[in-house]
């Protein structure tokens, strides 16, 4: 154990661990020290100063973010002299920043905001100070106002620290001091991964989603236009907490009856296809275990993870499952399975889907994702959009009855729903592979050792297969891409070493926390949160009568109608797909390093 | 080798470079071959003199005389009439040169400017030795101390016991023990737990001078690489560090290529590198260019600058001393602050102490700047008055004017007012009295001279300076900038002192580096003495 430090804040005595800072204490005693750049998931960035304290014995006030506690140091978080300065310094951030609140799609959860109305400010002491510089247009994820930008670093650091992307970073300096990428050519020519952990973190709304509301109303308001919608698994889990629900609290249903509320013309679900990637995704890994294929096999359904990979790992581009995400599965099927079964004219379909995620706008307008003959997802929400277009549409969402989801592309099995938390994907490829391999299903479907919010977690199971004996499994999940890219050198290294890897099958969600995590969830959200919403998908798995997606009937008519069977020539025309080395200075593809669909099934 | 009857210096400095110093040596050579006089006068380079603005300075030894804005043309006349016929050139600016390095400052002398003595122990070869010679170098007792630490085997702590004894403050402005930095230094844990050595420790000369005004360093470095090469190899073995660098402003053309060739040859001579003098010591340092940022003055912000990183300042603590750069120990030392550890070992901590005063032992070098009549360099006690400074040294204010204030410290100063002209330069005096010693700079502000002007100048110093990290500092500079630019258009605000004060304070009180931390002193200084100036004009419309 390291050494505890005795100090007085407030008044009152507490011990804490060397090394903790002294915001970080008074938290631990209940006392939350005003603050604006200070976020509890990352390394003090010490930008704005606002939440100095005094110290006895020091002779000036002290940023508690970023001091560390000395043995009887005695503290004051509040005076005269600490709310005057606190005041100013907020004062003088609103002199610089776009004042936009009641268009801002941080209204309401943003931080400065907050704090300004909390504390009183006089909003007109200083000149404002905004320097007309262009919003960032550039990405089809995230879009940069650096009017609103308040220089925090948060958005820098995650992207260093969290996510070992380094696409921004802090140029020019002084009031100069401005978020750029590389060259500042913009978010969309540069290595971003389009995840979109700085729109979480980012204290304002300087960083947000590509808005396509109003796409997707024009679409709806279209006579012309049949408008098909999906909604990812963790969609259900992170609304309620934007309707004064308890957070983790599911509301499928709610959600289903919104969506025809808002006027869609079919109402599916994204989690039926996370149980056809499943079946496609176990019959590729069975096929690798059994034929000596590349191991290990890691999964493809994040799509700031694939650019992530394509970019720092194309090397391990072969190991990647060519299995398209649900959400691109989804969309070419609606283009071709669903027009056919409906005999509807695939030109008048409207692809949306609602996701947790800014990168899935990314994905769906890569210009290989067109298998159907038309673009597969024409629109991509994020859960904030939605959001809005709920807000928009004046529906009460916590007063609306439950409502069913169209028949054909909606049902869904436990193993989808978990698909929304890290080792979800993992557990429900487990389940499936475990009953193909055996021919029989797992004693205990849960599979605890790949759940939780552990950075990388490692699970060893022995899987008694039909004529091969009994298979060792090992296994990985990394959520977050710095630990992605710690788990991906390891890998790389063995197989370097070695020729092979200790894993056989492994799990990367870019977002730290998986899917309901992503960075097109809800704002202000801190990390243990979303342990939290992944609670609730596990809650909804457990109370399913069916929880592995071999046995969702869905799946199973569209293998007899269509597809024919997992893994079949039609399956890697329409499911599967290939992979780019990209640039690390402007995010371009450079070749391509995995076969072309075609080619896949040999 | 040849004795010569006359020698005849050319200090070299960007000033003298520019006003064509080398077109007047390559004549001056040319005339004297010609003349077959080449055996008998010899023409050297030296370091600066340290004066501003007075062209090509040459100097005749052992006539003692200075020749000023001497010209390519000038050259025959002073052959034909100095050295010749031995008599002062009619008709060219001149003056006698004052002994630099011997003179008693305890007497009041009443001399002004060139020739008023000075004590040298920092500058005493910049302006008498060919810097890039090594061996003029130790024939003026160039690495003599070295000499004595490794030769008579002098232990690390004793050499940092003689200069805690000294009584030495880091002359970049804080002030600071260098003794007890450098024993921190020593003692600081290694990540390990055990007391770190060798590769692990670092020692950093902080050469990124930056403050408006402040010209030391640079003349210095010009002037005698060598002393630093010394003092830093002195410091190494003190705190156990293997590796030194020395961050050189980037401007620093001269200072960089002679700092280089410094190097070179003290490496060729054993002074550096491997198994120094033949013993166990072995010390190297390499030179890193700035890319010119004033907050890189800043020692964290230098580390981080040095360490391939954006120049912000870090969190402090912990400090450089124990995790500096790479996150080792590292000593930062000020280019002047090195500079006197060699006269420190050779001499003595006692003597050190004789000079100056009781509580800031030794001289200061200080640069003199603005409505005086000799503008440039010198070093002078500790506890020299301001006026003396201004008055005798710098030849008092130019065309006979009135002195209005002076500008202490650079642009992170104080303005100080006509009653403070007799205030002792040393650190303790100054703080008494509500100011800094800071770099060193003295700038002169005649009657005419608008605070108004000066202070808004200094703001946008420290609005185009500031790293940005800061939200306090990015946006207090920026909003102080505009109260001062209305008031300047009298079209100030009621109340706008009163804010651009407050807007000070909080930048002091929250910002987390010295240059947020600094605006404070001008600001307050010129608002305490000369608060006429800030007048608002209660019906003047803001400015838009």
């Amino acid at each position: 154990m390291s050494k505890q430090i005795q100090l007085t804040i407030d008044g009152k005595e507490i011990s804490v661990e060397a090394g903790t800072t002294i915001l970080e204490a008074a938290r631990q005693l209940g006392i939350l020290i005003p603050s604006l750049c200070y976020h509890p998931n990352l390394r003090p960035t010490a930008s704005c100063g606002v939440c100095v304290v005094e110290v006895a014995g020091m002779p000036g006030p002290k940023r508690s973010c970023c001091t560390p506690v000395e043995a009887g140091m005695k503290v004051a978080t509040n005076s005269r002299q600490l709310r005057s300065l606190r005041k100013t310094l907020v004062e003088l951030v609103l002199s610089n920043h776009a004042t936009e609140c009641p268009t801002c799609v941080a209204n309401g959860k943003c931080e400065l905001q907050d704090l300004a109305n909390a504390m009183g400010v006089d909003f007109d002491r200083f000149q404002l100070i905004v320097d007309d510089k262009p919003i960032d247009e550039s990405s089809p994820s995230v879009h940069r106002d650096p009017k609103k930008c308040i220089a925090c670093g948060r958005c820098v650091t995650v992207c260093s620290d969290i996510q070992s992307v380094f696409a921004i970073d802090m140029v020019n300096r002084g009031f100069e001091v401005n978020v750029n990428t590389f060259f500042k050519e913009g978010l969309g020519q540069s290595s971003c991964v389009n995840c979109g952990q700085c729109t979480v973190f980012c204290p304002t709304g300087a960083l947000r989603e590509r808005n396509e509301t109003d796409d997707v109303w024009d679409a709806i308001l279209d006579p012309g236009k049949i408008v098909v919608v999906q909604e990812a698994p963790s969609i259900r889990v992170t609304l309620a907490e934007e309707f004064g629900m308890e957070m983790g609290t599911v509301t499928v249903g709610k959600m289903y009856a919104a969506l025809k509320k808002i006027g869609f013309d079919y109402v599916f679900d994204t989690n039926f296809t996370a149980d056809l990637t499943i079946m496609e995704e176990g019959t590729e890994l069975i096929e690798r275990v059994k034929g000596g294929g590349l191991l290990p096999l890691i999964t493809s359904c994040s799509p700031g993870w694939v650019k992530f990979m394509e970019t720092y790992f194309p090397d391990l581009a072969g190991h990647t499952s060519t299995c398209k995400s649900p959400q691109q599965m989804f969309g070419t099927m609606v283009k071709t399975y669903f027009a056919k079964e409906k005999n509807l004219d695939p030109a008048k379909i409207v692809s949306v889907s609602i996701m947790p995620c800014t990168a899935k706008k990314f994905e769906a307008r890569r210009p290989e994702m067109c298998d159907s003959g038309y673009r597969d997802v024409d629109y991509v929400l994020t859960t904030r959009e939605f959001v809005r277009m709920i807000k928009e549409a004046k529906i009460d969402f916590k007063s609306l009855p439950d409502e069913s989801p169209d028949e054909l592309m909606a049902s869904y099995t436990g193993a989808a729903t978990i698909f929304g938390a890290t080792g979800g994907v993992m557990e429900a490829a487990i389940r499936s592979a475990y009953f193909l391999l055996a021919g029989k299903n797992l004693d205990n479907l849960d599979i605890q050792a790949v759940r939780g919010l552990d950075g990388i977690k490692e699970a060893t199971l022995t899987i008694p297969a039909q004529g091969l004996g009994d298979l060792p499994v090992k296994v990985a999940v990394a959520h977050g891409l710095d630990n992605a890219r710690t788990l991906m050198d390891k890998v790389r290294e063995q197989i370097r070493a070695t020729g092979k890897s200790e894993y056989a099958f492994i799990e990367i969600m870019a977002c730290p926390g998986g899917c309901v995590g992503g960075g097109g969830q809800p704002y202000g959200s801190v990390i243990a949160d979303r342990a939290r919403r992944g609670q609730g998908l596990y809650r909804e798995d457990k109370g399913m009568a069916k929880r592995q997606s071999h046995e969702n009937p869905g799946v199973t008519l569209i293998y007899e109608k269509f597809l024919k069977h997992p893994g079949s020539e039609i399956s890697h025309k329409l499911l599967h797909t290939c992979f780019f080395e990209r640039s690390l200075l402007n995010g371009s593809c450079v070749k391509e390093v995995t076969k072309k669909h075609a080619e896949h099934h040999n | 080798m040849s004795i010569y009857r006359t020698h005849i210096l050319l200090p070299i400095d960007e000033g003298t470079v520019l006003a064509g110093v080398f077109e007047v040596k390559r004549r001056l050579e040319n005339e004297l071959k010609t003349r077959k006089l080449d055996k008998e006068i010899k023409v050297l380079e030296s370091g600066t003199v340290g004066l501003v603005g007075k062209g090509v300075i040459l100097t005749v030894y052992p006539d003692r005389m200075y020749y000023f804005q001497v010209k390519e043309n000038d050259v025959a006349r002073i052959i034909d009439e100095h050295l010749l016929k031995g008599r002062v050139v009619a008709g060219l600016a001149h003056a006698p040169v004052a002994d630099m390095a011997t003179a008693a400052t305890a007497e009041k002398s009443a001399k002004v400017g060139l020739t008023r003595e000075q004590r040298r122990v920092v500058l005493d070869k910049t302006w008498t030795v060919d810097p890039q010679n090594i061996n003029e170098v130790l024939a003026a007792g160039g690495y003599r101390a070295l000499e004595k630490i490794l030769g008579d085997s002098l232990s690390p702590e004793q050499v940092i016991e003689e200069v805690k004894k000294s009584g030495l403050r880091g002359r970049g402005g804080a002030g600071f023990p260098t003794g007890m930095k450098w024993e921190f230094t020593r003692k600081a844990q290694s990540s390990a737990g055990r007391t770190a050595t060798g590769t692990e420790k670092y020692i950093i000369c902080n050469a990124d001078e930056g403050e408006p005004g402040t010209f030391k360093d640079r003349l210095i470095l010009e002037g005698d690489p060598h002393k630093l090469i010394e003092a830093m190899t002195i410091a190494a073995y003190a705190i156990g560090a293997g590796r030194g660098y020395v961050y050189i402003r980037g401007e620093y053309e001269l200072s960089i290529e002679r700092m280089q060739a410094a190097i070179d040859q003290a490496r060729e001579f054993n002074l550096l590198g491997a198994n120094i003098l033949e013993t166990d010591f072995s010390f190297d340092l390499q030179i890193k260019k700035g890319a010119g940022a004033y907050v890189c003055g800043e020692e964290t912000a230098l580390i981080e600058s040095l360490e391939g990183k954006r120049g912000n300042p870090r969190v402090k603590p912990p400090y450089p001393v124990s995790h500096g750069l790479w996150q080792k120990p590292t000593a930062v030392n000020n280019v002047e602050t090195l500079a006197n550890i060699p006269a420190i070992i050779s001499n003595g901590a006692g003597w050190f102490r004789n000079i100056g005063t009781d509580k800031c032992p030794g001289t200061k070098v200080f640069t003199i700047l603005g409505h005086v009549e000799y503008p440039g360099l010198i070093e002078t006690d500790m506890g020299t008055s301001l006026r003396e400074i201004i008055f005798s040294f710098g030849g008092g204010i130019k065309g006979g004017k009135k002195f209005k204030a002076a500008l202490l410290g650079g642009a992170a100063g104080v303005f100080l007012p006509e009653p403070l002209l007799d205030v002792k330069m040393d650190f303790e005096s100054l703080k008494e009295n509500k100011a800094v010693l800071g770099s060193g700079a003295v700038l002169v502000m005649n009657e005419d001279t608008s605070i108004v002007d000066m202070l808004f100048s200094i703001a946008k110093f420290f609005a185009h300076e500031s790293c940005g990290q800061c939200s306090p500092c990015r946006i207090g500079t920026q909003q102080i900038l505009q109260i001062i630019y209305r008031i300047r258009q009298g079209k100030g605000l009621p109340g706008d002192p009163e804010t651009m004060l407050n807007l000070a304070e909080t930048m002091f009180k929250s910002s987390l580096c010295p240059l947020g931390q600094s605006l404070i002193m001008p600001i307050k200084s010129a608002l305490e003495h000369f608060p006429e100036e800030f007048k608002v004009n209660n019906n003047n419309e803001v400015n838009p």
